[in-house]
């Protein structure tokens, strides 16, 4: 799969997720989101930079159980649960949060 | 809860059956396979006489197969070493709990 | 919890040489799913991987070693690490990177413990599944 952005072609695997985690930015995740019918709003945001910072540290994508773990930490229990999670990312908030935020899919799902 | 320690390396060329030695307890077995039975043949090496001082805690086998494969004669291995088939590794894995592989 | 299984990870393998250690991290983080009572033994060329400071730019391979640190969120919490390992190579617990998890309490406390080979036979020893890396 290929994403044509900026003139640019940029290659993610057969489900979408990037291959060169270098090549993102916040305008290429509004693509991603686009093409995963995403509407990317403030809290939609939240959840992809705390995913990226995530990365920056561990070196990998958390498992969904993890991320709300983490989340909740940082942001609250409202902010955290899954219902919450699944509301801003309907086909799983590991899953499309990751992959819009230019990161491998998450370690640890089953 | 007793263990069969497996080593598949030469004790020539790395410590996998050092350290498998260090670790096992009375009652546990270790096998020797693949490229670890170049340390079962009997004489003043390091390997064999590692495996004499395991011997009073520690029952030790080689898989004969293996053994044949590198022209080690059945009788030329250290004394109260067993050689097992592919049948008696199976045994041997059912006989204890669990199987460690010391890679 | 009384009916999960003891799983030990056993790591002797020095990282990026060869795939073995992070493919023993990969596994650990999936099977954390499971809910097992799970520990990593760190012992032989193994202890190299919890080494500080760790920077594989000029060998272009991906640096897992910050991912250790993520084994708490993981509810991974114990880690033994092998105190004649250690000294053999001329290494301290000082050279080894911090990894942390979450207690009762909330607070963070090491998940590193150094054993001595005899208490690492026992650790291996009191395990249902031994799993070699």
């Amino acid at each position: 799969m290929t994403y044509h952005f900026n003139g640019m072609d940029i290659a993610s695997d057969e489900e979408g997720y990037l291959t060169d985690l270098s090549l993102w930015n916040p305008d290429l995740a509004l693509l991603i989101a686009k093409d995963e019918k995403i509407e990317m709003s403030p809290e939609h945001w939240e959840v992809v930079n705390f995913l990226r910072e995530y990365y920056d540290e561990y070196q990998i994508a958390p498992a969904i159980r993890v991320l709300t773990k983490a989340l909740k930490k940082k942001l609250g229990e409202e902010k955290s649960s899954n219902k919450y999670l699944y509301e801003l990312f309907p086909y799983g908030p590991a899953k499309q949060a990751c992959k819009i935020a230019g990161l491998p899919k998450p370690t640890g799902c089953v | 809860m007793s263990t069969l320690h497996t080593v598949n390396k030469s004790p020539f060329e790395r410590g996998s059956l050092a350290s498998a030695l260090a670790h096992a307890l009375p009652g546990d077995a270790v096998l020797l396979i693949e490229d670890a039975v170049v340390g079962v043949r009997a004489g003043e090496t390091a390997a064999a006489q590692a495996l004499k001082a395991a011997m009073p805690g520690c029952a030790i086998h080689v898989l004969g197969p293996d053994l044949a494969a590198r022209g080690i004669a059945a009788d030329g291995v250290v004394d109260g070493v067993t050689i097992v088939d592919y049948g008696g590794f199976v045994d041997l894995a059912a006989a204890h709990d669990k199987v460690q592989a010391w890679l | 919890m009384s009916d999960s299984k003891r799983f030990l990870y056993v790591n002797r393998k020095a990282p990026h040489g060869t795939v073995y250690a992070l493919e023993s991290l990969e596994v650990v983080l999936i099977g954390a799913a499971f809910e097992q009572d799970v520990s990593l033994a760190f012992l032989d060329d193994g202890v190299f991987q919890l080494v500080k400071r760790q920077v594989t730019t000029g060998i272009g391979v991906k640096n897992f070693a910050p991912t250790y640190r993520a084994l708490g969120d993981y509810d991974v919490k114990k880690l033994f690490v092998e105190r004649e390992s250690l000294e053999e190579r001329g290494l301290t617990e000082d050279d080894l990177m911090e990894v942390t998890h979450e207690n009762d309490d909330e607070e963070d406390v090491s998940s590193i413990e150094i054993v001595d080979r005899a208490r690492m036979a026992e650790i291996m020893a009191a395990q249902d599944v031994v799993l070699s890396f």
